[in-house]
């Protein structure tokens, strides 16, 4: 899914810590607007996630809604990526996030977080048959794994020679003890209940480990809805609300029954929870049979494959003209244009472009620059696209001999006439391989805008991914779409050059497909004689 | 000082350095209406150069031209401004042609194309009358039935053909020619010749850098030897030839006689 999720983090640290004060809170302003909730539904089942047929759901899913009720407000919800989250709280995307996200010191510093409301501890999960653990410290030596950004994998690194092998999905985590790859996984109880215990290799090993409280987080300016959501949640407890639906998705254990001060018995049977195990573990069903079940899932995948296509093509487009443009100047521009041109090149050129994706998305609205999410997208990939095409068409542009620009203004024309119609329509040609390569380039790195909470292809492939348990059908599916969704755009590019390669064409030559539509430079170029 | 009689092309004192490299060391040459001049001399001697500061392909350092009734001046007194001086540079090229060694054709265009554009775009003629223009000029240099090629479908000697009727397109009034034929294999430099020959008997004024010796001597009106950066001998084809009254052309045609 992300190539670095610990760099994403960083960057969204730090930009959450500058735009710490930006947001005001959203309601009052009369009438009672909707209560927007943000959640990343990509992984989380029991949390908040989409089950069969697309339906949001979830124990915290439920949580809002019932709290939502209590306040008298319409829950609306508002997806985001998990890097994205508290970013986009403070983007004034949504005014709260519930996602298991865990109450400690250090991110309390960034948020404002409300009463628990829920309690639980890690569980290690381990294959079956494994001797049972007493405690972390007999982890020592052996591979572990666990989430990043986890209160596991904080517990995990005050334990001296444990292996960690963190992951950025829990199903992935769980399966690599199957093939034998770690010894165990550390995780948050439900993800343990719902990921680990319906799979019979795998089996709950040792005591609960810690204690860790789940809050719902809100910006720190937003005090006031905080300590209304409070008392709501305050409410929601005391009716046993909460005890029925932690009950219904067998969450309800004695810790959080202790924390609430209430019975200790489920208060109604786990139905939720058997019906999740039933739609999603299908580990008596063939490869076949599971991708046949994608068919379900076609709106989606269209769905991505359009968003994907959407920004590749804009994204492409703004990255050749702005590219066109930069080559220009410097090649051609006068000197100060030249030396910006090309420190736009290497700033570029020299940035990741997930950074600079999450600083036009999260970063801008600190200076007042709010932009749509698709536009947010496009202009991240054509912007960072941009150099790189400068690059090729300085290149070209280079690669025409200069007795042409000497003919035109021999000829009369000015600079820029020389430019406009002498040497600028050869080098197209002659950039259109690289260009095309670019293009191929982009539609791949489009991926990212999940960062910005698209739903693209590589979005679609994680939530069906995540619903099926299924990284390997569903992956060659998304990976089967990518391809027939570039190979017309390498044949129109193919098509192209064979066209504009005709006037290179020695006659008798026919224009191979692999002719070069190189130089027409003859012998040595001879100036001064 | 400058006679306003009908030269052409009147150059004083012009140099050009490239970087310590004194390449010209102050030319003076005048040129009447209608003439043929040959410019010969050892490689290196600054001929090229010479005939590419004529229409500011290279910008003089100091000096004076004066060509098609445009005046360009560096350095002294009358110096001009750089503004004005490339003002009236590119003033002089929409009256001056020139042909390159290695023709310098636009290879993404055809022929027809090659000859027409400059007019369009420069003068804003209509792409109809530039065609039109276009096709007689290229029946003229006997390309009419190559039109629609692209110019590496075509020999050299047709490419060259086919630049000198570019350059003929935006009706100059006088044609510099840098070593047309010395990119040609030998039995298609005569028919770059001859088209230059036709041109002379129409009254065309011709500036020609060439090491076709044959061919100065033969069409030339007369011919100008350059040795180092000047101009050592001007004088009539033959006497050039039979009589060099200079040692240096003397050691140079040498080799040719």
């Amino acid at each position: 899914m992300t190539k670095s999720r610990a760099l994403v983090w960083l960057v969204c640290l730090a930009l959450a810590t500058i735009v710490a004060d930006g947001a005001d809170g959203q309601e009052g302003a009369g009438g009672m607007p909707p209560l927007r909730w943000g959640a990343a539904v990509d992984s989380n089942a029991p949390y908040a996630f989409y089950g069969p047929g697309n339906i949001l759901e979830g124990f915290e899913y439920e949580i809002i809604h019932a709290i939502a009720k209590e306040m008298g407000r319409k829950p609306q919800f508002v997806s985001n990526s998990w890097d994205g989250l508290i970013p986009g709280l403070d983007r004034g995307l949504y005014d709260m996030v519930i996602c298991g996200i865990e109450i400690t010191p250090a991110k309390s510093a960034e948020v404002l977080f409300s009463n628990p409301y829920y309690v639980t501890y890690e569980q290690f999960v381990t294959a079956k048959g494994t001797p049972i653990l007493r405690s972390l410290d007999s982890m020592k030596g052996k591979k572990v794994g666990t989430l990043n950004h986890t209160s596991a994998m904080a517990m995990l690194e005050k334990v001296d020679g444990v292996e960690i092998k963190p992951y950025e999905e829990e199903i992935n985590a769980y399966n690599d003890i199957v093939n034998g790859r770690i010894f165990g996984v550390l995780l948050d109880f439900p993800i343990a209940k719902y990921y680990a215990q319906p799979n019979p290799e795998l089996e709950f090993n040792g005591p609960p480990f810690g204690q860790i409280t789940y809050g719902i987080a809100f910006s720190k300016s937003n005090q006031a809805l905080c300590d209304e959501v409070n008392q709501a949640i305050d409410r929601v407890i005391a009716s046993g609300e909460m005890r029925d639906i932690l009950s219904r998705w067998g969450l309800w254990t004695e810790m959080v029954a202790g924390a609430f001060k209430q019975p200790a018995a489920p208060s109604c049977p786990d139905s939720e929870y058997r019906d999740f195990v039933k739609s999603h573990h299908q580990y008596e069903k063939s490869l076949w049979d599971r991708i046949c079940g994608y068919a379900q899932f076609w709106p989606l995948l269209l769905r991505g494959s359009l968003m994907t296509l959407q920004v590749s093509i804009f994204g492409m487009t703004l990255a050749i003209a702005l590219g066109f443009s930069l080559a220009i100047l410097r090649v051609y521009g006068p000197w100060p244009l030249q030396v910006l041109s090309s420190i736009y090149i290497e700033i570029i050129r020299g940035t990741p472009l997930l950074v600079q994706l999450l600083i036009i998305f999260y970063g801008l609205p600190n200076i007042g620059i709010k932009l749509h999410p698709l536009v947010a997208g496009i202009l991240g990939l054509g912007l960072n696209y941009a150099a790189y095409e400068a690059e090729n068409y300085r290149a070209g542009l280079l690669a025409i001999p200069k007795g042409q620009m000497e003919a035109a203004m021999a000829l009369g024309m000015s600079h820029f006439q020389g430019l406009r119609y002498v040497v600028v329509p050869q080098s197209f040609r002659i950039v259109l391989p690289p260009v095309t390569n670019d293009f191929i380039s982009l539609l791949k790195d489009s991926s990212l805008v999940s960062m910005v909470t698209l739903l693209d292809l590589t979005g679609a492939y994680n939530r069906i991914a995540t619903q099926t348990f299924d990284y390997f059908g569903s992956g060659l599916l998304v990976a089967a779409i990518y391809l027939l969704i570039g190979l017309p755009f390498v044949r129109l590019a193919r098509w192209a050059e064979s066209t504009m390669a005709v006037d290179h064409r020695k006659s008798g030559n026919r224009p191979g497909r692999f002719s070069l539509p190189v130089p027409f430079r003859k012998k040595g170029e001879t100036n001064g004689n | 000082m400058v006679e306003e009689n009908g030269s052409i092309l009147l150059v004083e004192n012009l140099r050009k350095k490239f970087e310590e490299n004194e390449i010209l060391k102050g030319i003076n040459l005048r040129v009447e209406e209608g003439d043929l001049v040959s410019i010969i001399g050892p490689s290196g001697c600054g001929k090229s150069t010479f005939l590419r500061c004529l229409n500011g392909l290279e910008e003089m350092d100091e000096g004076v031209v004066e060509i098609a009734g445009v005046r360009v001046e560096k350095g002294g007194e009358q110096g001009l401004s750089g503004r004005e001086f490339r003002r009236r540079t590119h003033e002089a090229r929409q009256k001056v042609g020139m042909v390159f060694q290695q023709f310098n054709l636009f290879p993404h265009r055809t022929i027809l194309e090659n000859v027409a554009i400059s007019p369009q775009v420069t003068q804003g003629i209509s792409r109809e009358e530039a065609e039109e223009e276009a096709r007689y000029l290229l029946g003229k240099v006997g390309l009419s039935d190559r039109m629609t090629h692209y110019p590496s479908q075509l020999s050299g000697g047709q490419q060259q053909r086919a630049a000198i009727a570019r350059a003929l397109a935006l009706k100059p009034k006088i044609m510099l020619y840098d070593e047309p034929t010395s990119a040609l294999d030998p039995e298609l430099v005569d028919e770059v010749l001859q088209v230059m020959r036709d041109l002379d008997r129409e009254g065309m004024t011709q500036l020609i850098v060439t090491h076709e010796m044959r061919f100065a001597r033969d069409a030339s009106d007369y011919i100008v030897f350059m040795d180092a950066g000047n101009i050592v001998e001007i004088s009539d084809e033959d006497e050039m030839f039979t009589n060099p009254k200079d040692e240096r052309t003397r050691k140079f045609l040498g080799r040719f006689l």
